[in-house]
């Protein structure tokens, strides 16, 4: 839709092309998600204004563009035969509530800004234990976790004019064995619930990613596989009973029984 | 200037800022980029982009800058169809059509690859259709076709296109908002952020400073006029409480003032800068909570309620003694059940311009079920009389009873004649969730008892509807509510209480089904439960009870009806259902003992037409070249009205369909009609059609005998010609010898609604359903349906696919969810109408009636097919996992809430 309280873009080259940062001002990736809420907040502000630059790649090894990460379908990412992980990309593309027409425009960067408990790419690049390379407005880059960036419904942890430079999937996570599972209210909608599991061949290093259920990414990590008390233990031990995010497509205590449910089916692919 | 290439055309231009690229393109006039979300949704604003497709309103439009856009306009080549236009012209997958543009850029595209054609579910996410039900959408991509041949003499019964297929599907058919005026004004309300508040002060400077701003215009400024937005052909069955602006909001979302500005954005601007002072008095609303002393009254006025509160109607009767009923049942059954919330989501939002013509006369441009009603309404509000009016439709996109209400015209209108300039008002997807009309949400509380054989002995009904914050519609649904789920069933002793109740909820208004399917929902389950309590069988249940022939055909009133029976089909109808159920189609359930499976039953009976006025009138002329002129006042918005309209007086008249030339929706070119809705397309305006073709072909008969001196009964009708005993005289000819003597060749019927006839609908559904996650699957969607002849049967089977699929949003998928008064989800990625994804194929089938009321054999078809689907479904769910579910929607969770405290 049209936002009419966008008084000017800025298309700089680089982030040092823009000046200083003001209120009102916001970086534009795909604008998928931007254009698709009226966005009043840039309007209190003096004069909003844009600047545009791709705010993010996935720098890992041959991971190719975000374009091609969200464009291609099948296979959507190639990688070397000891990545096992790779068909997660798709999966979680897949779980994606819209059409392969906002794969042609949204990126992973965008996605991962937007910071919804369902951001699917949240999904993806938390549970590859990648990491984030943030260019601060002043200052040394700086990286975090995508588990860690993530901090609430539509919160992260960007300071003003901060951006979301790159996301790094270290190869050892794409190597693994993974398992996932996605529910939602109606087919193909937004994840109420989105697991993925990976691990260590051997059974070691268990590592439960629980997206969607909750406001933000939680991760638990094994040393070895649990038992299903364990595995339920730890959930409840991270995540206590109001920790569950509850909105339209899903209640709460749905969206906690789901990510029993899911959870115990990836530990017993897994195991 | 940026340079843009669309369609291969080179514009020079220079995007504001924001803009989208939707709007970008609308503004160079390529308006067959629809608008149906604008939040990247609903997929009807689709382009290509370099031959990629993108949802137009999430792209920039700066970011289009040197690159090949194409659009719906740019796809046929060399007035050729793209084989894709030409596949949904054979399988005629639309029919409003305001989504076929994005479906088809989307499907057309190279990146819609044979990956995409085997998973529909996931190719067509990103585009939605409300009208369809995906059927014919699907039949396209399959290279199926529906249509058949017109052929003089044959039009009645044939599955003949839409006569405006190809500019449909060529972007060249104009919606409401398909228009380019010099000098349009854009006009946009700040709405309520309070459920119920008066205004103190409205502090309007800051907003007549905002650059572009023409004119803001509050309950200060309008006529005091007391009116209903709902549209009825009698205004005293809805209540007079709404102004056009109030000075107090009874809903969050009720239009507080006005902007008039050069731009949309300037507007916006202006209703922001609006500074108005509240004073938030209390709220309520649960239509009990309403209903109690102490609770805050909605309309404190004595020409709205009287001293009933906030109770607008009550709706109360008795036939035999309940009581004694219920001391004769050897089984009785008493359970609370209720409805949601739902929004008719037609694609096309509301929308009105209105101008100054050179006639020195008002024209509304607008998208409505209704034009002459609104007409009539606006000149009361206005002051003006009807002559100076001209209210009209050029192709809507849907409606489903949510624009047979007057909420966008009367602003633009009075804009307009203030300012001497046009007017547009384009509302948002946002606004049709805050500020247009709902379903009715009702509670149904039932009681019913039977024998040992399943014979009813009593029925005891008690209905509490809750009509939000003004009364439009409230009676007639609480009516309709309280009458044909009812009056179905054959049994001696009925009693019903039905309340609609204001609350501070946006108002409720028509939504196909009309109040019937609430109640149909609760009465259809509840049979089910007595049939469960007495070991008998659900069609036998029905069979048992079913009014037949001869019965009295009443619910809880024993005055007179005009409800007939011209046909009778319930009983072919649960063979049909019964017997497909029973073959199966070879889909099994999934995998897995968490996977219950279940089947379910449920019928629906319709009085085809409101029990208020209804009337319609047609006009038709012979044409000099031996063609057809028809004009008729009744309303098309994609129910595929006016294809039956042509092919009536087609058959009457022995031509082709082609060869009549028909205007509809318009106050100056048609005569009066009260309006498409409530079934009345067909067996009121058919019916006007019919009696006018028959009319026109006495009159070319009369003038051809005295033209001839043949005798009369030797003068017939040959397509083209008439035949007078062994001379044949083309039809141009004898319009020649006409016009030598005077003679015009016109002539004029109206039509009248009673007495009404009765259609039937039955719903089969077997489905799977996850005791762990509470998902549901369908497996098999049966429905049969009684609705006379067909008289286009793949419109007819059209409006059923569209009706069982709205039928299945509402029961799975669909909630407005309200936090005090407040919407929380009015986007469609939060309310979600059915997608491809969500809707099973229905295997539809037709009783073989012909009706002896309706036009040619025909009854009304595309209202009551959505009233079975939630109950049987429903009835589908205890069958396999043996709980009730009573309340709407069965989503998921509530499905796993209510199977995890099962003990």
């Amino acid at each position: 839709m049209n936002l009419n309280t966008i008084t000017e873009v800025k298309r700089p080259g680089s982030a040092d092309q823009i000046g200083q940062w003001r209120d009102g001002y916001a970086w534009l990736a795909g604008g998928t998600w931007l254009f698709s809420e009226p966005q009043i907040r840039h309007q209190h502000a003096d004069r909003p204004r844009w600047a545009r630059l791709d705010s993010a790649h996935c720098d890992s090894r041959r991971a190719g563009n975000r374009r091609d990460l969200l464009r291609r379908r099948s296979p959507c990412l190639q990688g070397p035969a000891d990545w096992r992980a790779v068909p997660l990309f798709r999966d979680c593309i897949d779980a994606f509530l819209m059409s392969f027409k906002i794969w042609n425009a949204a990126t992973v960067g965008g996605n991962i800004c937007m910071s919804l408990p369902a951001g699917a790419m949240i999904s993806l690049t938390a549970a590859l234990e990648g990491v984030c390379t943030l260019w601060p407005r002043d200052g040394q880059p700086r990286t975090l976790p995508v588990v860690d960036f993530v901090t609430g419904n539509h919160k992260n942890v960007l300071q003003k004019g901060e951006l979301l430079r790159s996301i790094h999937l270290p190869a050892r996570a794409l190597s693994r064995r993974y398992a996932m599972r996605q529910m939602s209210l109606t087919r193909l909608g937004r994840s109420a619930a989105l697991l993925v599991g990976t691990v260590n061949d051997g059974g070691t290093d268990f590592v439960l990613t629980i997206t969607a259920s909750t406001p933000r990414p939680v991760q638990l990590r094994f040393a070895k596989m649990p038992s299903a008390e364990e595995l339920r233990h730890a959930i409840n031990e991270q995540l206590p009973g109001d920790g569950y995010f509850q909105d339209v497509h899903g209640s709460a205590r749905y969206k906690r029984h789901l990510t029993y449910y899911l959870a115990e089916q990836i530990r017993a692919e897994l195991a | 200037m940026s340079k843009f290439e669309v369609n291969g055309h080179l514009y020079a231009a220079e995007p504001q800022p924001g803009q989208c690229l939707r709007t970008f393109l609308r503004d160079l006039e390529v308006f067959g980029v629809k608008k149906g979300c604008d939040a990247g949704d609903c997929g009807a604003c689709t382009v290509w982009i370099d031959g990629k497709p993108f949802h137009s309103c999430l792209v920039p439009a700066f970011r289009g800058e040197g690159r090949k856009i194409t659009t719906i306009e740019g796809l046929a080549k060399d007035g050729k169809l793209h084989p894709l236009q030409q596949a949904f012209h054979d399988a005629q997958a639309f029919q409003c059509g305001f989504c076929a543009a994005g479906m088809i850029m989307t499907t057309a595209s190279a990146a819609f690859d044979e990956a995409h054609k085997a998973d529909l579910p996931h190719a067509l996410k990103g585009n939605l259709c409300r009208c369809t039900g995906y059927r014919s959408i699907h039949d396209a991509l399959q290279g199926k076709s529906n249509i058949e041949e017109d052929v003089a003499g044959q039009a009645c019964g044939a599955s003949l296109p839409n006569p405006f297929t190809d500019a449909i599907l060529t972007g060249k058919a104009r919606y409401t908002m398909d228009v380019a005026m010099e000098g349009m004004l854009h006009l946009k309300v700040l709405r309520s952020p309070h459920a119920h508040a008066r205004i103190t002060r409205i502090d309007r400077s800051r907003a007549q400073a905002v650059p572009g701003v023409i004119a803001v215009y509050t309950w200060e400024d309008l006529p005091r006029r007391l009116f209903s937005s709902a549209l009825h052909e009698d205004h005293l069955v809805d209540p007079d409480d709404t102004y056009m602006l109030d000075n107090v909001a009874r809903f969050a979302g009720q239009r507080i003032a006005a902007v008039v500005a050069e731009s949309e954005g300037a507007a916006e601007a202006g209703c922001r800068a609006l500074k108005v002072d509240y004073e938030i008095l209390p709220a309520v609303f649960d239509p009990v909570e309403a209903m109690e002393p102490g609770a805050p009254i909605l309309h404190n006025k004595e020409d709205v309620v009287g001293a009933n509160g906030n109770i607008f109607c009550t709706l109360q009767g008795e036939i035999g003694d309940v009581a004694k009923g219920f001391r004769e049942a050897d089984a009785v059954h008493e359970m609370t059940y209720s409805t949601s919330r739902v929004q008719h989501v037609h694609l096309e939002t509301h929308g009105s311009i209105a101008w100054k013509g050179d006639d020195n006369r008002w024209h509304v441009r607008t998208s409505s079920q209704a034009p002459f009603a609104v007409r009539t309404k606006l000149a009361y509000l206005m002051g003006v009389p009807t002559r100076d009016l001209h209210v009209f439709t050029e192709r809507v996109g849907g409606g489903f009873g949510g624009k047979q209400e007057m909420v966008s015209e009367d602003l633009a209108l009075f804009a307009a004649m203030k300012l001497g300039r046009p007017v547009k008002w384009e509302w948002t997807r946002e606004e049709e969730f805050h500020g247009a009309t709902t379903r009715h949400q009702m509670t149904t509380k039932v009681r019913i008892g039977a024998r040992k054989d399943g014979t009813l002995t009593a029925l005891d009904v008690h209905v509490v509807s809750n009509t939000g914050a003004y009364g439009g519609h409230g009676s007639e649904t609480l009516g309709a509510a309280m009458g044909a789920p009812l009056a179905v069933y054959r049994c001696d002793n009925k009693k019903g209480v039905g309340h609609a109740v204001y609350t501070n909820m946006v108002p409720a208004g028509g939504f196909r089904g009309y109040g019937a399917s609430q109640t149909t929902f609760a009465i259809e389950c509840a049979l089910e439960e007595l049939g469960r309590l007495l070991g008998i069988d659900p069609f036998t249940m029905r069979r048992r009870n079913v009014v037949k022939p001869g019965d009295n055909i009443e619910s809880i009133w024993k005055e007179p009806s005009d409800s007939h029976f011209g046909s009778y089909g319930i009983t072919e109808c649960l063979d049909i259902v019964e017997r497909e159920l029973a073959k199966g189609n070879g889909i099994g359930k999934p995998d897995g003992e968490e996977w219950a499976e279940g089947t379910g039953v449920a019928l629906a009976m319709l009085d085809c037409g409101p029990p208020t006025e209804h009337r319609s009138g047609a006009e038709m002329t012979l044409l000099a070249d031996g063609t057809y002129h028809l004009a008729v006042g009744s309303s098309e918005m994609g129910n595929g009205i006016t294809t039956a309209h042509m092919q009536i007086a087609a058959s009457i008249m022995g031509v082709r369909a082609s060869a009549i030339d028909i205007i509809n929706s318009d106050t100056d070119r048609a005569p009066y009609d009260t309006g498409t809705f409530a079934s009345t397309g067909t067996v009121v305006a058919g019916k006007a059609v019919h009696q006018t073709a028959e009319a026109m072909r006495e009159d070319i008969l009369d003038f051809a005998c005295r033209h001839t001196g043949a005798p009369r009964d030797t003068c017939r009708l040959d397509s083209d010609a008439v035949v007078c005993g062994n001379k044949r005289i083309a039809l141009s000819d004898l319009f020649a010898a006409g016009t030598k003597v005077g003679h015009r060749f016109a002539v004029s019927r109206k039509a009248y609604l009673s007495p009404r006839t009765i259609a039937f609908n039955v719903q089969g559904v077997r489905l799977a359903v996850h005791r762990v996650t509470g998902e549901i699957r369908i497996l098999h969607s049966v429905h049969a349906a009684d609705i006379g002849v067909p008289i286009n049967p793949m419109q007819c089977r059209g409006q059923l696919d569209g009706a069982v699929a709205m039928g299945y949003g509402w029961a799975l998928t669909e909630n407005m969810v309200y936090e005090e008064g407040h919407m929380v989800n009015p986007q469609l990625r939060n309310y979600r109408i059915p997608a491809f994804a969500d809707t099973p194929r229905t295997d539809i089938f037709f009783a073989d009636t012909h009706d002896l009321i309706g036009p040619l054999g025909a009854k009304s078809q595309g209202e009551c097919g959505i009233n079975p689907v939630a109950p049987a479904i429903g009835n589908a769910l205890v069958d396999a996992v043996g709980v009730r579910f009573a309340h709407l929607p069965f989503t998921p969770d509530r499905i796993y809430t209510k199977l995890a405290a099962k003990p």
